[in-house]
């Protein structure tokens, strides 16, 4: 038995050994393989590499594209190119990097910031031949550095295009930015198939349409054959095969809105969005605060992107697409109108509000002390009566509720052409099944469904959202994608490529239902809880008022005691459609900790109508900019 | 307690014990005409020589340092060892972006694909103790569970993605499942399977891996992405002719033509500036370190030993013939550093610890006869 297994692993061992040799012949036919194949290369070809490699003086060099303007629906521009030397420094041919800096100091003007940022380039890059240490030097810094340019190996100015947003940090996070190419943007493009196409560029969008229409944007990179001397400095060129510029886009968006809006946010935080709704265009997307995007264009540096970063405001975060936020009142009017579809209720159908509902043993209180008295479907929504939403939703219970909020948008994605949209939570007793683990949690509490009502408990939606809600009530029951883009333009072909409205679905709605509605909005405004903030408005304008509890804020944050309660505070919102007849505007609005949904929300969608129906100007605006002349005064005419 | 009275011979044998002085010449016969080609790629200033110098330090008493631990030793570690790095791998795949991501990794110069180098070890290490367990019957079924254990790293390897990676690894794998004796019959026809395979595997390629076999018969048709690192690679290599360009004086290399020419093309380099000559010296150190490789797998006690040695010498091999490929344009682009001659300490380290590996399989041949 032991003789036997000896054997055995004699013959395992011989038979190791005769793999090992095959290896190793292996081997050898790999490297003669190779030997050949050098031989061919270095000796039989030789001449024909020799020359090539003596024609080789001819270096490929990339020739970037113009990337494509940014404008609104009247043409004024949002984002723009503009060309600009820059101060580059090649980290391969230079032996001391900070000493190299210093010496530089005495010709250009670099900042502590500037070497903070190309500190943080160096590191964060790998493979690039040059980085930018000073951007936009001045024609004086460009000659005298030039001038000493000799004692600079590894050096070199160089001509870029540099994005330009004129008007700052307004609409940023429609437009997004422009940041370097980072290792995962590079193993996108690799990816996609694209990288060659990006060779001598540094930047791409991200964030806002800058990034979801990137590769509308870039154009094609060109090639230049220069012919270079034995230093690799270029002599001529010789051929030269010009890049295309990127197509141009035309946003939906009314940048003069835009601005009235953020103006009229001023420092609050919060969100706005207005639609076309017979359409879809995006006429303003708001998200307070923003940031200016022209600081990310130079590589934006490590204390601002700190400070952008770290701040509780979340600037970064676009609030309109991926703000979660309870739709308090303002979903009072879909209640409503599901209440008539469905036969629950007529407009005739009153109740007594004593200021309270009892149910399971539970006192629901209404926002009015002592009631509304009689009150009947009109008077629920002018005076956004809460009794009378809790009585609707316990009688429709919660089923009947999300099957007729779901088709108007609340709880899904819309599917607008920026990045990063949030579903937000449409409450049902399915999806407490999939939220929850424990069998405990997952069932649903008839009081639940009474705080559904008044726009409370679970709800959580995006503005987008109100907005598309609000739009589709508008229509009559019609909704269509929301889209920034209008139109996409090749600046050669001069071809033009219209972004058509696309109507996601139709539900039937009786047309007497919505009329009754929109008139009970329009209320709102004339005799009811917006009353005051659109006193004396001289156009139609229906809208609803809606105030939503702030539940608690996240344990991990840190604020200041008084910082603390401001946050506890409230928010306010306001959603709107104007005018009463084929409205053209529809629009949601929330307001950060602002209270009452007509304190703080409706005074500033007056402001937005104002604007948007009689080309009112807030006081505090500045008089239009030379580039918005041109288009001013046709502001809803165009498309 | 000696050691001060001792004399400076005797601490020089204790550190030369264990040490193969056949592989370690060669290799350093490598890494010094590596240092070369790397000063002549670095515009001549020494800074990253010198960084490459520190390096090879580490990687040398790393070597060392494994030379001095046995075999036997070594199998303990080859299940932790391959754990960790599948864990790795699969953090990698759930977290992959945060990884990217890390900073610090960058910092140190750690490269994205850290896992997937470890595997590189990990793994014939982990094959050669599952069959060195199983030694006496091995069956139909050990190769199939060994497949197993090299496909999972293999596929969380290729869909980061990173073909190129996958292939070693894969290759490596294969190393030890052919030593370990598997049948010609079943080799013959699982090459045959892959061979029909080969048209399911492209439909499965990315847009750009596709790209890149294509630029390999056509490296024209992409003059600005990988056709450009071929055509001048292709143009450094013929250019140097019999004899060379003569140090520093490859104008390819000089005048910006040659792509990652400290890394993964620093052969080009090379081939330029020392011809057919400097490459025939190069590959006849590979030919000689890959031989010497195989006959301590030869020679080798256990089984554990023989299919780790015979595995770390067809890595080797492989790496020099995929790298050497690549850059003569007979194989398609793929992220592979040319073993001692290319600048970058992770790959430096993973080679000279398998070199010690080998030493350490030579110098314990004996002593574990039982």
């Amino acid at each position: 038995m032991r003789g036997s297994e000896i054997r055995n692993s004699e013959q395992e061992l011989q038979q190791f050994q005769l793999r090992v040799g095959i290896a190793g012949v292996v081997v050898i036919a790999a490297f003669a393989l190779l030997g050949a194949r050098f031989l061919w290369l270095q000796v039989l070809q030789h001449d024909v590499y020799q020359a090539k490699a003596e024609d080789n003086r001819i270096s490929i060099v990339p020739v970037t594209p113009n990337r494509g303007l940014i404008v609104d629906r009247n043409g004024v521009v949002i984002a723009r190119n503009y060309s600009g030397y820059t101060l580059e420094i090649y980290p391969a041919r230079v032996k001391n990097i900070e000493r190299t800096i210093d010496e530089l100091t005495e010709y250009v003007d670099i900042t502590a910031r500037d070497r903070a940022r190309f500190r943080k380039l160096l590191a964060e890059t790998r493979n690039a031949e040059s980085l930018p240490v000073k951007n936009r030097l001045s024609d004086e810094e460009a000659a005298k550095f030039a001038a000493n340019r000799y004692r600079f190996e590894g050096v070199e100015i160089k001509a870029r295009l540099f994005r330009q947003y004129p008007f700052g940090d307004v609409a940023s996070h429609v437009t997004g930015y422009m940041g370097r190419i980072n290792q995962q943007d590079q193993q996108k493009l690799e990816d996609e198939g694209v990288a060659a196409n990006y060779r001598g560029t540094d930047y791409i969008g991200k964030g806002g349409v800058e990034a979801t229409y990137e590769a509308e944007l870039h154009g094609n990179t060109g090639f230049e054959q220069v012919e270079i001397d034995a230093a690799g400095r270029g002599i001529r060129t010789l051929s030269r095969t010009p890049s295309q510029a990127g197509n141009n886009l035309t946003l939906e968006l009314d940048m003069r809105l835009q601005q009235v809006a953020e103006i009229a946010f001023g420092e609050r935080r919060g969100a706005l969005v207005a639609i076309d709704p017979a359409s879809g265009g995006v006429l303003a997307l708001v998200s307070k605060p923003g940031f200016d995007p022209n600081l990310f264009v130079d590589g934006i540096d490590p204390q601002y992107w700190a400070e952008l970063n770290g701040s509780p405001d979340k600037p970064l975060n676009n609030r309109a697409i991926s703000g979660l936020y309870p739709p308090g009142s303002t979903i009072k009017p879909y209640l409503a109108l599901a209440a008539l579809e469905t036969g629950k209720r007529r407009p005739s159908s009153s109740i007594f509000d004593p200021g309270f509902f009892d149910f399971g043993g539970r006192r629901f209180r209404d926002d009015k002390k002592g009631g509304h008295g009689v009150v009947d479907l009109y008077k629920s929504i002018v005076e956004s009566c809460d009794t009378y939403y809790y009585h609707l939703a316990n009688d429709m219970g919660i089923d009947a509720i999300a099957r007729f909020l779901g088709p108007f948008g609340f709880g899904s994605k819309s599917g607008i052409d920026l990045a990063g949209e949030f579903a937000g939570v449409l409450p049902s007793p399915e999806w407490k099944i999939k939220r929850f683990k424990q069998p405990a949690q997952q069932k649903w509490f008839p009081g639940e469904t009474i705080s559904i009502g008044i726009g409370q408990g679970y709800h959580s939606y995006t503005p987008l959202q109100l907005a598309q809600a609000m739009a589709m009530l508008a229509t009559g029951g019609t909704m269509y994608k929301p889209r920034l883009i209008a139109h996409i333009d090749n600046p050669r072909t001069l071809e033009r490529r219209d972004v058509p409205s696309e109507v996601l679905h139709s539900i039937a709605l009786r047309r007497d239902n919505v009329e009754f509605i929109k008139r009970s909005m329009a209320g709102v405004n004339k005799e009811g809880t917006a009353q005051r903030a659109f006193a004396g408005a001289t156009y139609s304008a229906g809208g609803k008022t809606g105030t939503a509890q702030v539940i608690a804020i996240k344990q991990n944050e840190k604020y200041e005691e008084a910082k603390v309660a401001e946050r506890h505070r409230d928010h306010s919102l306001f959603i709107a459609f104007a005018p009463l007849e084929n409205p053209r505007i529809a629009l949601a609005i929330v307001v950060e900790n602002g209270g009452f949904g007509a304190r703080a929300a409706a005074p500033l969608a007056r402001t937005v109508l104002d604007y948007f129906m009689l080309g009112k100007v807030p006081a505090g605006m500045d008089q239009p900019t030379p580039e918005d002349e041109a288009a001013s005064g046709e502001e809803d005419e165009s498309d | 307690m000696e050691l001060a009275r001792l004399p400076l011979r005797r601490i020089g044998l204790r550190l030369a014990e264990g040490i193969d002085s056949t592989l370690l010449v060669l290799m350093l016969a490598l890494s010094m005409l590596g240092l070369l080609a790397l000063f002549s790629a670095s515009y001549e200033q020494p800074a990253r020589v010198v960084s490459q110098v520190m390096n090879l330090a580490v990687a040398i008493g790393a070597m060392w340092l494994v030379a001095q631990v046995a075999p036997q030793t070594m199998m303990r570690f080859a299940v932790p060892a391959y754990v960790i790095g599948l864990a790795f791998l699969i953090g990698v795949a759930l977290f992959g972006d945060v990884v990217n991501g890390a900073r610090r990794w960058l910092h140190v110069g750690v490269t994205r694909f850290q896992p997937s180098e470890m595997m590189k070890l990990a793994l014939p290490l982990m094959l050669a103790w599952y069959f060195h367990k199983h030694e006496t019957a091995l069956k139909l079924r050990n190769f199939a569970v060994g497949a197993l254990l090299l496909i999972v790293p293999l596929a969380l390897i290729a869909r980061q993605p990173d073909l190129g990676t996958a292939a070693l690894v894969g290759a490596a794998g294969f190393y030890v499942i052919f030593f370990a004796g598997l049948s010609w019959r079943v080799l013959g026809t699982l090459t045959g399977i892959g061979l029909a395979a080969l048209p399911i595997v492209w439909g499965f390629l990315h847009d750009y891996q596709r790209k890149r076999v294509l630029t390999l018969l056509d490296p024209t048709t992409d003059p600005l992405g990988a056709g450009y690192h071929i055509i001048q690679s292709t143009i450094a290599v013929g250019s140097g002719g019999l004899w060379g360009k003569g140090w520093l004086n490859g104008t390819q290399a000089h005048l910006e033509f040659i792509p990652e020419r400290h890394t993964d093309f620093i052969f080009a380099v090379f081939s330029e500036e020392f011809g057919l000559i400097g490459n025939v010296v190069l590959l006849v150190l590979y030919a000689l370190l890959v031989g010497r490789g195989l006959v301590i797998a030869a020679n080798a006690a256990t089984v554990f030993a023989r299919l780790l040695a015979g595995t770390i010498s067809l890595m080797f091999f492989t790496y020099a013939f995929v790298n050497m490929g690549m850059v003569s344009g007979i194989l398609p682009v793929v992220g592979v550093p040319l073993p001692f001659l290319s600048y970058g300490g992770t790959a430096l380290l993973t080679l000279f610890i398998g070199a010690g590996i080998l030493m350490s399989i030579h110098h314990y041949r004996k002593l574990v006869q039982t």
